[in-house]
């Protein structure tokens, strides 16, 4: 298990990176984190004619306060963002989901872009992106373009991105007041890949739900928004019945698949239950009847 | 017997200090001068005839030293020598045709594994994919696919055994309970993977072969004889450490072979270092069960009798020391139980996977999750409290030493008292108050219990047993028996200690616990005794049953030690009177000192007298032997080959395991979540509670992964789906349940510290404990586990059928 | 093929530099190259944890970097957890627990708890049990690593984790 030979490149910044990337088109692979690209390597499932390490570069790396929203650098440490305490009071979403990924040592070096960018149906940030809403910035020698969550992951492991385009920031809507969060997830063992998980922030207004933003990880080959639950919550308030109709509705909307670890039948199960119970403690939250 | 010192005591391990700041020395560790390295190319197919092979592409890559190919193989090699009759040809990689994903067709050898790796993508191999067979029941079918064609069937071996009447007893009975049941391929996966590293010396004609390999060394000659070798030119070295190994690196030997091939072809010294991916497609495993198993008993709950029979699937090639997943076990086949008749049918069946051999626990995991369900079914049929049922059927402490029908001699025990500890401890009784009220709130609230006797130190002959007793009734016929282990124990110039083992630990902390007892019998301080144990087949001394497996070593290593140490005292006794000028029977060795048995003066020190023996050895009469070394070799003298009635004592101490675990399942997610799990143990005399300690809780989870995680399973077409540890789930810190462990201490009349074995312990109880308790949580459901893994997938899919059947 | 490069790094404190092509993997280069064998190699696809060492203070998998990219890095391996001869507290409390058995995942365990004690100094067992979740151990069944990381932790002076 050695990776097979590449070109390697570790620019300082980004110009030469963006040169690298029309110059090998789809040849080329970008290294983030490496915490997927390297052991995809070591099996030697992937065979880069090169690599470009953007780990060098150091403007890449940051937690940026704007109004309403976070930006976030796409070589952020998942570490970074999980010890931050802009993120935890304006994002705890993101903040929780973070800590459901893989291990402290692989969270050292994994980054907020290289996960987005693998795009893994069942990794958790690409499910909290869909969930929020959020934005991907990828640039170009030509330019830069401001991608929407819902378009950026196009299909298993795909996401919109060109081949000579680097996802170079990531922007989510800060939580608003009044607001709570929840990501639910069940795996067979802590730190893996979720069978399914789910997203939830909701805003709460009386017993109305002014905002719900729910979405599914492990369900199909791109993270799923919820929306007809969203809408149920919506329009039915936040009594019991209506979280478990909603929970229903997510459930109707997956396309699992089976594999080794869990048939289909039992992730869109796994998807009512989990979707509850998020909505559950994300009102909890909200109301102030749990932290 | 006085107060001991050192046995018994929770003494740190002198193992600990290299290996907590890096300086262990584990295979891929050892300074070679200038090794080479290999990687190997396996196949993609789990069935397919090699139709050519053209590696010239790879010759010529950068940094290739030589390619090694099944020609070579066929050629050069011979295949390793079979437990059973059938004609199998198992060589140490693929010759004719590829029998299951991952076989090794080709190997490389160049200046770094990386370059090793880029020459294995430059062979070109053609292969004509055959149809393939997986699962035991299909492989067994006469229209199964054919693996081995001179074979001419995939059945590798099968043997039919009654004891006693059983159709008799089962005609008499009131109630009859059976069930099928299945039991996964799972592996105990070291973190450490196989190594080996070979060189040869053309001058001497000796080749070395280092590998993390923990015996037996009854493979030593099979080695010798599929290299073409004479037994005294192979030398075989263990390194100091193994990182782990649970019966998994018993199988390192075909890579023995290769890898000693490949430097003896290639001229080169070669260092192979598994990769986790080859591991977990390649290595090996425990088998796979399909088994049916039924329980006689009258209407009060005494069982009579059992019948079984069962499928073991031991993949592509049935190799050594298979078949003994299916007889390992036979002397307590009855388990605890009284009951005296017994009917078997034991298949074993060749099929398009991995080739299994020993994992932890080999073949009791299996034997104890078919018996300890069945004994709660039968509870559940008759109305009868688990517990209570099985204490009806218990052998009584004043049975032993008890003869089991199928020739198992159990040494000591008292089972009740340990299953009434366990019971007493887990509180038993409230439980099932919990329980009630659990029901009554809808919840899945389950208590389990199960028994096994621990079998240790395996007796060699058991596994002729494959063979009929007509075949070993041939003249001509060499009878196999026996269970040695060999220490020597020295005194240096200046009376410090050193012993010799010949194991091969795996973590199990043979150095201290020799220290205990060498120390302990010469009543000096540990710091005194220094052990080594670092197996050189050239250096040691060791015999076909040598190594570290069947949980032998606190029970036959442990004993040499001991006999090793009474007698160089009894020489040093001896000496010390002549020196001393007074009479032998007057002396007595103690407190490090050779001193008058009445106690005072005139008393002569080790050290004194290591000095004098060894600085001015002529003062000693010609007919005294002037050493100060001694050497024990320890057997059991009832480690007998089968009769003909396929009786056979095949282990030399039974220990005793009783254990209760409480679990919920979460009737949402179908997870299971153990709430309580206590585990009684009888492993006579307890050497070190804290490696005691470690063994029973490592043993455990091992169990549990079995149980709730672990399969290494395989599509229809022979694929493994599993070669990551994504996806083969071993059980993490945050899955080891609170885990209470108490001692119950019946010494073994046939050692003499009156130990027994304890290193498989809770592997074996742990797959019947939890199917038994999440069977006993889903009651209300009528859902019987008789299928491991129990996955939160499976469970709940389990759980739906039976809602909508009651609904 | 890239070229081999020059790599200077910082290993347990002391400055050490060696050669490498770019694909070399950071556990093959510090072995390999730096003779350091005490970081070990169990799976080399980031589950199993063994080859974990800390990367200017933080736990990382080694096996999921490449050597080229520590490159001016300060290591410390386990090699360098026991300072002036004198065992880390971890390692004492590991010894007293019988937190080891093959010792091969030790060296990762280690590590690993020693960066969950520097960024919590009091962790629950729950926190513990997750934190080393991190690392596979097969021998242990975990309790007593467990239990030695909740010992050393009371050992520990609260701020330093040192
Ligand atoms: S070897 Fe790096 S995590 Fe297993
Ligand atoms: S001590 Fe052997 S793997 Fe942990």
């Amino acid at each position: 298990m050695k990776p097979p030979a590449f070109e390697y490149h570790d620019p300082v910044e980004l110009e030469p990176v963006l040169e690298l990337l029309r110059r090998y088109q789809s040849e080329a692979k970008i290294l983030a984190g490496g915490q997927s690209l390297l052991a995809l390597l070591n099996f030697r499932l992937t065979r880069p004619a090169a690599l470009i390490d953007i780990n060098r570069i150091t403007g890449l790396s940051y937690i940026k306060e704007k109004p309403g929203w976070l930006y976030l650098g796409a070589t952020t440490r998942q570490r970074a963002i999980e010890f931050s305490p802009l993120v935890r009071e304006k994002l705890p979403l993101l903040a929780e989901a973070t800590r459901l990924i893989g291990h402290l040592p692989t969270r050292t070096r994994g980054t907020i872009g290289g996960s987005l960018a693998h795009s893994d149906p069942a990794a958790e940030y690409p499910v909290v992106l869909t969930a929020l809403d959020g934005e991907l910035v990828a640039r170009a020698e030509s330019g830069e373009r401001v991608l929407k969550a819902g378009e950026f992951f196009q299909g298993l492991m795909t996401t919109a991105l060109a081949p000579d385009e680097m996802l170079v920031e990531v922007r989510l809507p800060a939580m608003p007041a009044g607001s709570g969060w929840a990501f639910e997830e069940f795996s067979r063992r802590h730190g893996d890949f979720a069978i399914v998980g789910v997203a939830a922030q909701l805003s709460v207004e009386g017993e109305r739900c002014a905002s719900a933003r729910l979405a599914a990880a492990g369900v199909g080959p791109v993270p799923l928004r919820l929306e007809s639950a969203e809408q149920a919550l919506k329009q039915g308030g936040l009594n019991q019945r209506t979280i478990a109709e909603a929970a229903a509705r997510a459930a109707e909307q997956t396309q699992p698949t089976s594999d080794l670890h869990a048939s289909a039948e039992y992730r869109r199960h796994l998807t009512r239950v989990l979707t509850e119970r998020a909505i559950n403690r994300a009102l909890e939250r909200a109301r102030g009847t749990r932290s | 017997m006085a107060a001991h010192r050192f046995i018994g005591q929770p003494v740190k391990r002198v193992e600990d200090m290299p290996l907590l700041t890096g300086r262990g020395l584990f295979i891929a560790d050892l300074p070679v001068a200038n090794p080479r390295h290999a990687a190997i190319l396996r196949a993609p197919y789990a069935h397919a005839r090699i139709v050519s092979i053209d590696a010239s592409r790879a010759l010529n890559a950068p940094g290739v030293h030589g390619v090694i190919t099944s020609e070579d193989v066929a050629k050069l090699t011979r295949p390793f020598a079979v437990g059973v009759r059938a004609p199998v040809k198992y060589y140490c990689m693929a010759t004719d045709k590829a029998r299951f994903v991952g076989e090794p067709v080709a190997l490389v050898v160049a200046d770094d594994r990386y370059l090793a790796e880029d020459a294995l993508e430059l062979i070109d191999v053609e292969y004509e994919p055959l149809p393939a067979v997986t699962d035991p029941t299909r492989a067994a079918a006469p229209d199964a696919p054919l693996l081995h064609e001179e074979v001419g069937t995939n059945i590798a071996c099968r043997r039919k055994m009654t004891y006693g009447d059983p159709r008799r007893a089962f005609e008499e009975a009131d109630v009859v309970v059976g069930a099928e049941f299945k039991f996964p391929k799972i592996s105990s996966t070291p973190i450490e993977t196989y190594g080996v590293v070979a060189s040869y010396e053309p001058g001497s004609g000796v080749l070395t072969i280092w590998a993390n390999f923990m015996g037996p060394f009854i493979l030593h000659s099979l080695l010798a004889r599929a290299l073409n070798i004479a037994e005294n030119r192979l030398r075989l070295i263990v390194p100091p450490d193994i990182g782990g190994s649970y019966g998994i690196k018993t199988s390192v030997f075909p890579y023995m072979a290769l890898i000693g091939l490949a430097a003896m072809k290639i001229g080169t010294t070669v260092r192979w270092i598994e990769d986790r991916r080859e591991h977990l497609l390649a290595a090996s495993s425990g088998t796979d069960r399909a088994a049916y198993r039924e329980l006689a008993a009258r209407k009060d709950g005494t069982i009579l009798a059992m019948r079984a029979r069962w499928l073991d699937n031991v993949g592509g090639y049935i190799r050594s020391p298979e078949p003994g997943c299916s007889f390992r076990p036979i002397g307590n086949w009855v388990g605890p139980y009284r009951l005296q008749h017994l009917e078997i049918d034991a298949g074993v069946v060749m099929s398009n996977k991995c080739p299994t051999g020993p994992n932890r626990g080999y073949g009791c995991g299996h034997l104890y999750f078919e018996i300890e369900r069945l004994v709660d079914m039968l509870a559940e049929k008759l109305g009868i409290d688990p517990a209570e049922l099985r204490r009806r059927n218990l052998i009584q402490p004043n049975e032993f030493p008890y003869r089991t029908p199928t020739g198992g001699l159990y040494d000591s025990g008292d089972y009740p008292a340990a299953l009434e500890r366990a019971l007493k401890i887990a509180d038993y009784g409230e439980l099932r108050r919990e329980q009630a009220k659990a029901r009554e709130q809808g919840r899945f609230f389950g208590v389990g219990v199960a028994l096994a006797v621990d079998p240790s130190v395996s007796n060699m002959g058991y596994i002729s047993v494959a063979l009929d007793p007509e075949v070993r009734g041939r003249p001509g016929y060499l009878p196999k028996s026996g269970a040695t282990e060999a220490v020597s124990v020295r005194v240096d110039p200046l009376g410090k200690i050193n012993v010799i083992l010949g194991s091969t630990p795996q973590g199990q902390g043979h150095r201290t616990i020799i220290a205990q007892v060498v120390a302990e019998e010469f009543g000096v301080s540990l710091d005194d005794v220094t052990v080594t144990d670092e197996m050189d087949t050239f250096t040691r001394l060791w015999s076909v049953s040598s190594g570290s497996y069947s949980s032998r070593f606190a029970t036959v290593g442990a004993s040499a030690a001991a006999v090793a140490a009474r007698k160089l005292k009894a020489k040093l006794v001896k000496q010390a009177a002549y020196l001393m000028e007074m009479p032998e029977e007057a002396l007595e060795f103690a407190d490090g000192q050779v001193r008058p048995r009445a106690g005072g003066e005139p008393a002569l020190t080790l050290k004194d007298l290591a000095g004098r023996v060894h600085w001015n050895a002529s003062a000693l009469p010609e007919s005294m032997e002037p050493g100060l070394e001694a050497t024990a070799v320890f057997g059991f003298p009832e480690a007998k080959s089968p009769d003909a009635t396929d009786r056979v004592n095949s282990s030399n101490t039974y220990g005793f395991i009783a254990e209760v675990m409480a679990v919920e399942v979460d009737p949402d997610t179908a997870a299971v979540k153990i709430l309580r799990y206590v585990s009684v143990h009888d492993a006579g005399t307890i050497i070190n509670p804290l490696i005691a300690e470690g063994q029973i809780l490592g043993g455990a989870l091992h169990g549990l992964g079995g149980a709730l995680y672990e399969e290494l399973a395989y599509d229809e077409d022979g694929q493994q789906l599993c070669a990551s540890f994504m996806d083969y789930l071993v059980p993490t810190a945050s899955d080891a349940p609170q885990l209470q462990i108490e001692h119950l201490i019946s010494p073994s009349p046939f050692t003499p510290l009156g130990s027994k074995g304890l290193g498989e312990a809770s592997s074996m109880t742990a797959p019947a404990v939890v199917a038994n308790a999440v069977s006993d949580a889903l009651k209300p459901l009528e859902i019987e586990i008789t299928e491991l893994p129990i996955t939160p997938s499976k469970l709940w899919q389990m759980i739906e059928q039976a809602r909508s059947r009651k609904s | 093929m890239s070229l081999r490069r020059k790599i200077r790094l910082e290993v347990n404190g002391e400055t050490r530099e060696g050669w490498a092509e770019p694909r070399k993997l950071l556990v093959d280069f510090l072995r390999e190259e730096l003779g350091l064998t005490g970081t070990h190699v169990g799976c080399e696809h980031g589950i199993c944890g063994a080859c974990t060492i800390l990367i200017n203070g933080e736990a990382v998998r080694s096996c999921l970097m490449l050597a080229v990219q520590a490159d001016g890095a300060e290591l410390i391996t386990v090699e360098g957890l026991a300072a002036g001869g004198k065992l880390h507290p971890l390692q004492e409390a590991f010894r007293e627990h019988h937190a080891l058995q093959c010792g091969f995942c030790t060296p990762g365990m280690l590590l690993t708890a020693y960066d969950l004690l520097r960024v919590n100094p009091s962790p629950n067992e729950e926190e513990i049990r997750e934190a080393l979740s991190a690392v596979l151990c097969r021998c242990t069944g975990y309790l007593t690593i467990i239990k030695a990381v909740r010992s050393a932790a009371r050992r520990l002076p609260a701020d330093t984790g040192k």
